[in-house]
């Protein structure tokens, strides 16, 4: 057995730095590169990609990641978990391998599959058998938007992850795995922890938590003491270095900057928390009140003495359907009056709105650099230079939708004056997909592991 | 003495649908006690009058010297429906650091704060 595991962040969303996981690989010693890159409503997204081209559905920029870095992965064995399959995992491996064969890595590399967190087919037969997939905010059950849905998963934890890597695979793909889950697998794998060791797979969810949002682990989005962070333009990403105990130091490589601090990963811990003592994933419910931190060194920071207990029976599923349409207008008045000028454009554009008969479910005005972020809570503001004017709305009547946005443009040259702001041009009317979370029993659900050779 | 937040904690904040969470950390330890008997449920519902329509939850992080607040419904319906500048509630934390306490002047000025 290693008596160390290092697992390095890549990516925090689909969307970030697209030379972190390159420099992850080629800053230091790494044993796995972990990429999470499926956002709550990516999934649908790709299932229209799908739908588009049966080929596509993936997380595309995945794939010359991976060209760029087989060379690195292979030499130094770095073995690679990543959520990047969205909706066609065999597609984005088959993409991969190919590009393996390309390189004359046939016969050299390996890639895990994992697939069955797919339900949308089998929405019918569920609710049929009275699994209700209830929204878990509301409580609605999905009977109510069952003919706009366009992608249902299930979240599914680390064991799959587990079984492709001990079939020795140099990379897994999943569809929607839990981000933690990347992070757990490689060290249940290694350390050969059991599906039972509770407080050990705890400690291995708490340190996914830490690192899969990439930098805002290592002093990105970081309060504590921010201005004098150094060199984020530099900024490295969190490592786990992992230890058979399950205790475990984050860190980042030497010469990069940003930092890892107690504070640092007190932010992040707090990141997206519900009660901190059941942090519920498919692999265990982890109790954030038992986690120590320790000053390690420099940009070192450990943390043990994490406690877990057993998993719950259910798999949260994360459903995407229509909910109509919406869109945003701006313009930007300057000194003097300039929020007394935003606020008159802002009656006179809600009294077009008005005589036009326009209705929408919601409309929401804001004035940036006046109470945008922090409503009435930031006071009055004095003077300001300029205030942007932002209005919102949303609505199922997509030509309602898009006669609004016809309205803010002329507000420049009927309305209240030294207004700019709108090269732009017309605001897009955007379709809304939402969320929809709902458990399913765990036992509806199979992961199907496979390998596929290049 | 009145002391803003600002001076005795940092935060991050997020979302889960239509809640935003704020995590409250104590900049030193010794601050920690204050927050958890200041910063209660109550006062942090009425400093986001207004913004945060539904209940508010507390949890205590003795280990981390931190509070984790729950805001419900105060993201204009959360996620992708939300027509707010700030639909993931990535500002709350500061909003909350906003907040004025009452700490007696002997304690602050034990804790350097005067």
């Amino acid at each position: 057995m290693k008596e160390k595991v290092r697992v390095a962040a890549g990516q925090g969303f689909w969307g970030d730095l697209p030379d972190a996981p390159v420099r992850q690989v080629e800053g230091g010693p790494i044993d796995y590169l972990m990429l999470d890159y499926l956002a709550e409503v990516t999934m649908s997204i790709m299932q229209k990609q799908k739908a588009r081209d049966p080929n596509a559905g993936y997380a595309k920029d995945f794939v010359p990641l991976m060209r760029q870095l087989m060379p690195a992965l292979i030499e130094r064995d770095i073995r690679v978990t990543a959520n990047a399959g969205g909706v066609n995992v065999k597609g984005c491996a088959t993409a991969v391998l190919e590009q393996a064969r390309e390189l004359g890595f046939a016969g050299k590399l390996s890639v895990g599959i994992v697939t069955g967190d797919d339900i949308l087919a089998r929405l019918d037969e569920l609710l049929d058998r009275n699994i209700e997939l209830r929204n878990m905010d509301t409580g609605e059950p999905l009977a109510t938007v069952r003919d706009r849905i366009q992608s249902a998963n299930a979240y599914l934890g680390a064991a799959p992850i587990v079984e492709a890597l001990n079939k020795n695979v140099q990379i897994v793909i999943t569809g929607r795995a839990t981000d933690t889950g990347l992070t757990l697998a490689p060290l249940m794998h290694e350390f050969g922890w059991g599906f039972n060791d509770w407080d050990k797979l705890a400690a291995g969810t708490i340190a996914g938590h830490i690192i899969e949002c990439g930098a805002q682990a290592s002093g990105g989005n970081c309060q504590y003491d921010w201005q004098n962070i150094p060199d984020l333009a530099n900024v490295g990403f969190p490592i786990v270095e992992a230890a058979p105990d399950s205790s475990f130091v984050v860190t980042k490589h030497q010469k990069t900057g940003g930092c890892v601090s107690v504070p640092s990963i007190k932010e992040q811990l707090v990141y997206e928390m519900g009660d901190p003592h059941e942090y519920i994933t498919p692999d265990c419910v982890a109790d954030f009140t038992t986690i120590r931190l320790e000053d390690a060194g420099k940009d070192r920071v450990r943390v043990f003495g994490i406690k877990g207990r057993p998993a719950t029976e259910f798999l949260k599923v994360s459903i995407s359907y229509s909910a109509g349409y919406k869109a945003v207008g701006t313009l930007v008045y300057s000194w003097p009056d300039a929020y007394a000028k935003a606020q008159a454009a802002d009656r006179i554009l809600r009294s077009r709105l008005d005589r036009l008969g326009l209705k929408f479910d919601q409309i929401l005005t804001e004035f940036v650099g006046v109470n945008a972020t922090h409503g009435s809570l930031a006071g009055d503001p004095t003077e300001p230079a300029e205030v942007q004017l932002r209005v919102g709305v949303r609505g199922p009547n997509k030509a309602m939708i898009e006669r609004f946005t016809k309205e803010i443009a002329p507000l420049i040259l009927t309305g209240p004056p030294a207004v700019t702001g709108f090269a732009g041009g017309r605001p897009k009317v955007e379709e809304i997909v939402a969320y929809w979370p709902a458990l399913i029993p765990k036992q509806e659900i199979t992961p199907i592991v496979e390998v596929l050779e290049a | 003495m009145k002391v803003q937040l600002v001076r005795l904690a940092h935060a991050r904040s997020g979302d889960k649908g239509d809640t935003a969470n704020v995590g409250l950390i104590a900049l030193r330890e010794e601050f920690y006690p204050i927050l958890a008997r200041e910063v209660t449920q109550a006062r942090v519902k009425q400093h986001f009058k207004g913004i945060c329509h539904g209940d508010v939850e507390r949890f205590e992080l003795p280990n981390l010297g931190a509070l984790n607040f729950l805001l419900h419904h105060s993201l204009g319906g959360g996620g992708t429906l939300s027509l707010m500048t700030d639909a993931q509630g990535k500002t709350f934390s500061t909003a909350l650091l906003r907040m004025y306490i009452d700490i007696p002047d002997d304690e602050a000025r034990g804790l350097g704060l005067s």
